[in-house]
């Protein structure tokens, strides 16, 4: 590591001077840590003032959301249940970020993997259950794919802005999901909560062994993983950080921005569609008005939060679903309205963002600068 | 079990800076269990518990429990039906000691109460919406529901009254059978005054969609409309909306009248207190619990708001009329003949369904003087 530091120019006697390269590598990196954990601790600080001001404790809120979301084993499994669609929502975010695009409809691609998923696991009815869950998830990926890419296509080919296109498709799909649900796709015996038909219980996802939570957290954590090596260790990922960085350079460039901006869009796209189709397969058995929950909402804030890196969202994913885990033993033990949590949610928020105007501006991350003042 | 809790607390303060805060508080603060009493229930709502609607409705009911000796309650609002209400089920048995357990929205049920209800046969579950059966789904479960079709039944009379242009409006969630049932209850009770009332019905496709139900309410009160009512989880919007616009309303899941005390005529309120004082006088007294439970008005599940000042005298004395022979039971709301809005025959000469009738639950049309369609 420290021939890359030196190989990026720095002087040969900087490590002779006395900062062991140790150091100088733990420096920067720690600013991708420390940053956020700052701006985490002023944005609870600034919630604690909130919770005064309505005449609670924040020590004993802390403390409530401490043994709600993360101070038992049970409370870290439920935290971890409740975070785990948001692993996929947040890469519908995240994955187009890197090209420069703001895609904020992943929850129309969960609504719509899952309708997908239903229908299909209906259909192959009577197949064996690995080839029927492969072929859900397919079809969730492609459905989610199709609808996101979609998104891309309309910010390549015809210049839509992609926020205002992905939140109104998102729309469309709920919209379309409700129709199918109570048209085509209904199960006669659904009267007062129009549903797919269920799944045979061969056909559903269980859980983890030796946790309460379904795979979908596994598949979840794999999707960031392999998002990250897309991102940080091929050429696809190389090139699609030169197009976000500078769209007519990529082009000068001779890179495929239009495959880039459809592959990126459609491949987060098919995430969250799976996302949707763990909802029918490991939850709720059928699709119906459930699956537009909000996850591909919270997606977005997760995804901010991780400030767009997909190894990132998965403690972020936690951090929320821990918030969100023992929001309700807020409401239980201290009387406080649900939305004491999205009050803390969204400052967590607006200080996170404000932090991104830290970058590059302490000396002490800088090692190239140690030199120089001292 | 400290030891642990104190392992998984370093684990974690590695990675989460919310734990290194939080940590902190835990250390110093100790952990406060104030539920001494002799039985926990909780409470779990899909909306606001203010939301002057279906979710307000039900916490009203676990708001009258509060008094009872050794009865402690636990709520929790805005869950959503996913994974969350089962994990909001389990912290409450795990955390707080529940042994009742009311989830009130109807998409808590299937699947999310029925695992439940496997992983702790300790725990009574009892759901809002009436879809347990003895075959299918096991004795810790149970469902309660009302009647409250009579009580639009009742709006309508007082609709029928009420209104000079002889159009009627409701906004509506969802065409299934409850909403359907409540649409053409409303008509046939507007027609039981004068039978050339018409209805006019807007489905809004959601069960809390403020922008479309304030638009829904607009374009009813645009073609002359001049009462209108609602089925949807908060009509705070339909009540607030319409009265702004001139209109006269009737309220549904909760009393609405201080959104519009002079526009407010009456409405149809549930009164799960006395369901729900039924359900934990049995818990108090270790009798075992109902496991499929209904009402309706005569059964005080089911109550209408007080009488609002626009009503007239020729209404009231007719409101009162209709509610003491509904008091007394057998009233049937739909009775042949009657035809669909299709021209279809829905109840022949002599046919009658009593509140009760099973085929009320798969209804799927809208009678005819309602403007609209189910699909």
């Amino acid at each position: 590591m420290t021939d890359t530091v030196a190989g990026a120019g720095v002087p040969a006697t900087f490590g002779a001077r006395g900062y062991p390269a140790a150091l100088e590598w733990i420096a920067r990196r720690a600013e991708a840590f420390v940053i956020p954990l700052a701006a985490l601790v002023v944005g609870m600080a600034l919630f604690s003032l909130f919770i005064l001001a309505v005449g609670k404790s924040p020590v004993q809120l802390y403390e409530t959301m401490w043994r709600g979301g993360f101070g038992s084993w049970f409370s870290i499994q439920n935290s971890l249940s409740r975070s785990s669609p948001l692993l996929l929502a947040a890469l519908c975010v995240a994955l187009p970020a890197r090209l420069g695009l703001v895609v904020i409809g992943g929850e129309g691609a969960i609504v719509l993997g899952g309708v997908a998923a239903a229908a299909i696991g209906v259909v192959l009815s009577g197949a064996p259950s690995f080839i029927v869950i492969l072929a859900m998830g397919v079809a969730g990926m492609i459905a989610g794919g199709i609808w996101i890419g979609a998104v891309g296509a309309l910010r390549h080919y015809r210049a839509v802005n992609e926020t205002i296109s992905s939140l109104l498709m998102a729309y469309i799909a709920i919209a379309l999901m409700n129709q199918l649900v109570e048209g085509p796709l209904r199960d006669p015996a659904s009267l007062n909560k129009p549903s797919t038909h269920p799944l045979a219980d061969v056909y559903r996802i269980g859980n983890i062994p030796g946790m309460e939570v379904h795979w979908g957290l596994a598949v979840g954590v794999l999707a960031c993983v392999l998002s990250w090596v897309l991102i940080e260790k091929t050429r696809w990922g190389f090139a699609a950080r030169i197009a976000g960085g500078n769209v007519r350079a990529a082009q000068v460039q001779g890179l495929a921005v239009g495959s880039l901006i459809v592959g990126f869009t459609g491949l987060a796209g098919a995430f969250t569609g799976l996302a949707g189709m763990l909802e029918v397969a490991a939850v709720q058995g059928s699709a119906n008005a459930s699956l537009a929950a909000g996850y591909g909402y919270t997606g977005i804030l997760v995804a901010f939060l991780a400030r767009h890196n997909p190894l990132a969202i998965i403690p972020v994913a936690f951090l929320l679903g821990g918030i969100d885990a023992s929001g309700g033993l807020i409401q239980r033990r201290m009387d406080l309205p649900d939305a004491t949590v999205l009050v803390l949610q969204g400052m967590l928020f607006i200080v996170i963002l404000f932090s991104e105007t830290f970058y590059g501006r302490f000396k002490a991350f800088n090692p190239d600068l140690w030199q120089r003042s001292s | 079990m400290t030891d642990r809790f104190m392992l998984s607390r370093r684990q974690l303060l590695k990675t989460s800076a919310a734990g290194a805060a939080l940590g902190l508080a835990s250390a110093s603060f100790p952990i406060s269990r104030a539920f001494a009493a002799a039985a926990t229930v909780g409470f779990i709502y899909v909306g606001p518990k203010d939301d002057y609607g279906y979710n307000q409705a039900h916490a009203e009911g676990a708001a009258a429990l509060k008094g009872i000796e050794g009865i402690s309650i636990v709520e929790e609002e805005n869950v959503p039906e996913t994974v969350d209400v089962q994990k909001t089920m389990e912290s409450m048995i795990n955390l707080d000691g529940a042994s009742l357990i009311f989830p009130t929205s109807f998409g808590y049920f299937d699947p999310h109460m029925l695992a439940m209800c496997a992983k702790f046969p300790d725990v009574q579950f009892r759901h809002c919406g009436g879809m347990w059966n003895k075959d299918k789904h096991p004795m810790n479960a149970g469902s309660y529901f009302g009647y409250i079709g009579m009580g639009q039944y009742l709006n309508g009379v007082v609709a029928g009254h009420t209104s000079k242009t002889k159009k009627l409006g409701f906004v509506a969630a969802k065409p299934i059978p409850q909403v359907l049932l409540n649409i053409n209850s409303f008509l046939l009770g507007a027609r039981s005054v004068d039978p050339t009332i018409t209805c006019q019905v807007i489905f809004t496709g959601e069960w809390s969609l403020a922008v479309k139900e304030a638009e829904a309410t607009n374009a009813l009160v645009d073609q002359g409309i001049d009462v209108v009512t609602c089925h949807v989880d908060s009509p705070k919007v339909v009540v607030e909306t319409a009265a702004g616009r001139g209109a006269f309303v009737c309220g549904y899941h909760a009393n609405q009248s201080p959104l519009a005390p002079e526009k407010y005529l009456t409405g149809a309120e549930w009164n799960w207190a006395k369901v729900y004082k039924m359900f934990v006088d049995d818990l108090v007294a270790g009798k075992p619990l109902p496991n499929f439970t209904r009402g309706g008005l005569a059964d005080g599940f089911v109550k209408m708001s007080p009488l609002g000042p626009a009503v007239s005298e020729a209404a009231r004395k007719q409101f009162d009329a209709t509610l003491a022979e509904m008091t007394k039971g057998g009233f049937s709301v739909i009775k042949g003949p009657l035809k669909s809005n299709m021209g279809a025959v829905v109840a022949t000469e002599g046919q009658a369904f009593a509140e009760t009738a099973i085929e009320l639950e798969s209804m799927d049309y809208l009678v005819e003087g309602v403007v609209g369609s189910t699909a």
